[in-house]
């Protein structure tokens, strides 16, 4: 199959998206809708760790500090100062943010810019340290942000959070970045300095003693995971209408964390057909918790049973599944077709044996 | 003009001295062979000069500038490639993909035309794939272009690191013990090899062996260290009958008797 050929077939593909993005925003109610629109913001999420874990092979649990700072930029910046006078009752916002309002395309940015800066920063000198020590700093970090958040009240109101943040989000948003978001990282691991990225997740020493500048390299996968993640925040954000510091405690960095362990490390097809899965079965497995009986055996209602659901399921995909739901395989059109033609060949055979 | 030059560098670990006072100078086009027997420190000497370690002492010069104390990238963009003596290959990307690694470092577009493939980073990128097919061409290794570098047998394992040394376009090619684990045809092949790519790209070879007949055919000059000194330098001729490096090797009642 020919390059333009591929080209216009994914042409083809994000046309179709569009149309059942279309559909799905005017014609499902607002319970479906939450659920994708989740789906899509993880998509987000799950490819952007999947960049730094998956691809440059750093474990950073720094996800959840991200999506905080790219969350309160966000809210910040698209509150009207009417909302923000009343919503800041213990102390009030600092100037200039207690008059800004932006609009939210410009919030998202400069949420997912301020994340990358500090990716910079703290990505500097904590990705000298390899390994689980790494996944300690950056898990570190994450709850520094948001020791920090509960503690500046006049810039975020502290543990009472932000309420009534304008609902901008809508699957057109979250679903047009998730399309960013793999686009930009798919074509950054497909580049020579994916290749270097990858270098380094496969062995360090080689790869700096073939001229790969790890320092760089590791603090540029780092940043762009920070940027979408900060992006992720902010999606986030104005999709729940309200956050608080204890919405970016370290579960939802594990929970970003089981999508891409679930999808499959350095596979961005595994993380986006993990990202929804993930937020179909926490809807879809309450029942369970409002108690039933199998067969003889009844079962009350236990809250959080849903969870333990889960955790079994993961622990089931990690026992028999260890490298994910796709490993390292991509969706490609010369896959899918030889996918498709496989159905094909077997056809006839169902035939002749009728 | 001398390609490399150590001026008595010395290397300490705490309380240990690794390496003592070492002492070389490589011309252009030479292949000179570095031996001793096992912890003389002759990997330590290696990672010295490609900046894994930087010397206590003293000051080393690649092409008459200092490169002491600059980190491996630098000094891998600067000219000077090596092998590993445990094979350091990327286990899990292809053979293509590792020496297409190696010419990352010659890449000119920045990362904002690589991610949107503008028509200058195509271009190269483009070239960097030619260049690395031709590569792997040239040491026959064309056909696995597509298979995992961890699948490979072990002696094409190792041919693959040299080619990926070379993919870096190198003037000078650290070879820490290559025929390490190979039977006496692939030792031989490799001497023939070793030649070939010192004429063909053009680069110098210093290189680390403990197969004495690969290192006495194929070595112009070698230095023998022991306990981190240098104890002889010569023509091949020369260390075979040196009465210090017999004992070195064997042992003092052997020279005595």
């Amino acid at each position: 199959m020919t390059r333009k050929k591929e080209q216009l077939l994914s042409f083809v593909a994000l046309i179709v998206l569009a149309i059942l993005t279309y559909l799905a925003q005017n014609y499902l109610d607002n319970y479906k809708l939450r659920i994708l629109n989740l789906g899509a913001i993880y998509a987000t999420l799950g490819v952007s760790l999947n960049l730094i874990f998956g691809f440059t092979g750093q474990f950073s649990l720094g996800h959840a500090g991200f999506m905080a700072i790219g969350a309160y930029t966000t809210a910040l910046l698209i509150m009207p100062p009417m909302y923000k006078e009343m919503t800041f009752i213990i102390e009030p916002l600092i100037w200039p943010l207690n008059v800004l309002q932006l609009p939210f395309i410009v919030a998202l940015l400069l949420g997912g810019l301020f994340a990358a800066i500090l990716a910079i920063l703290i990505g500097l000198p904590v990705l000298r340290l390899k390994g689980d020590y790494l996944g300690i700093a950056t898990l570190g970090f994450a709850e520094i942000v948001r020791v920090i958040a509960n503690n500046i009240p006049q810039v975020t109101n502290g543990a009472l959070g932000l309420k009534g943040i304008p609902q901008y989000t809508n699957l057109w948003w979250t679903m047009g970045f998730a399309v960013l978001t793999v686009f930009i990282v798919k074509r950054l691991i497909s580049s020579s300095y994916g290749r270097a990225l990858m270098a380094i997740r496969e062995n360090e020493i080689a790869a700096e003693a073939i001229g790969v500048n790890l320092t760089y390299h590791k603090v540029m996968s780092f940043t762009i995971s920070a940027f979408f993640a900060g992006i992720g925040g902010g999606l986030l954000a104005s999709l729940l209408t309200t956050i608080d510091p204890r919405a970016f405690m370290f579960i939802m960095t594990f929970n970003v964390l089981i999508v891409v362990v679930i999808g499959g490390l350095g596979s961005i097809t595994g993380t986006v057909i993990a990202a929804f899965l993930f937020n179909f079965c926490l809807e879809y497995l309450r029942p369970i918790e409002e108690g039933f009986s199998l067969g003889p055996l009844s079962i009350p209602e236990v809250p959080g049973l849903r969870m333990v659901t889960f955790s079994l399921l993961l622990l089931v995909v990690i026992l028999f599944k260890q490298n994910g739901l796709m490993g390292e395989i991509e969706f490609t059109w010369k896959g899918f077709f030889r996918f498709l033609s496989r159905f094909k060949a077997n056809r006839p055979m169902k035939g002749e044996g009728m | 003009m001398t390609l490399l030059k150590a001026d008595n560098i010395t290397m300490r670990f705490g309380g240990l001295t690794a390496v003592d006072s070492f002492k070389i100078e490589i011309e252009p086009g030479e292949i000179v062979g570095l031996i001793g027997p096992n912890g003389a420190g002759k990997t330590t000497v290696f990672n010295m000069i490609t900046g894994i370690y930087t010397p206590t002492e003293n000051r080393i010069y690649f092409q008459e500038e200092d490169i002491t104390g600059l980190k491996p990238d630098r000094i891998a963009k600067m000219g000077i490639a090596r092998t590993f003596q445990n094979i350091r290959l990327l286990d899990n990307l292809s053979v293509l993909d590792n020496v297409m690694i190696g010419t990352h470092l010659h890449l000119k577009s920045n990362l904002f035309s690589a991610i949107f493939r503008l028509p200058g980073y195509v271009k190269e990128e483009n070239e960097l794939y030619e260049k690395s097919r031709q590569l792997l061409k040239k040491v026959e290794l064309d056909e696995y272009a597509g298979e995992k570098a961890g699948s490979l047998p072990y002696g094409k394992q190792r041919k693959l690191e040299i080619a990926r040394a070379l993919a870096t376009e190198p003037r000078l090619l650290l070879l820490d013990e290559p025929a390490a684990g190979m039977n006496p045809q692939e030792s031989k092949e490799l001497v023939d090899f070793i030649r070939q790519i010192r004429d063909e790209f053009e680069v110098t070879v210093f290189l680390i062996e403990h197969d004495m007949k690969v290192v006495m055919e194929i070595c112009e000059r070698i230095l023998v260290l022991d306990y981190g000194v240098t104890i002889a330098e010569g023509k091949p001729e020369e260390i075979k009958n040196n009465p210090e490096v017999i004992k070195a090797y064997l042992g003092v009642d052997v020279v005595n008797a």
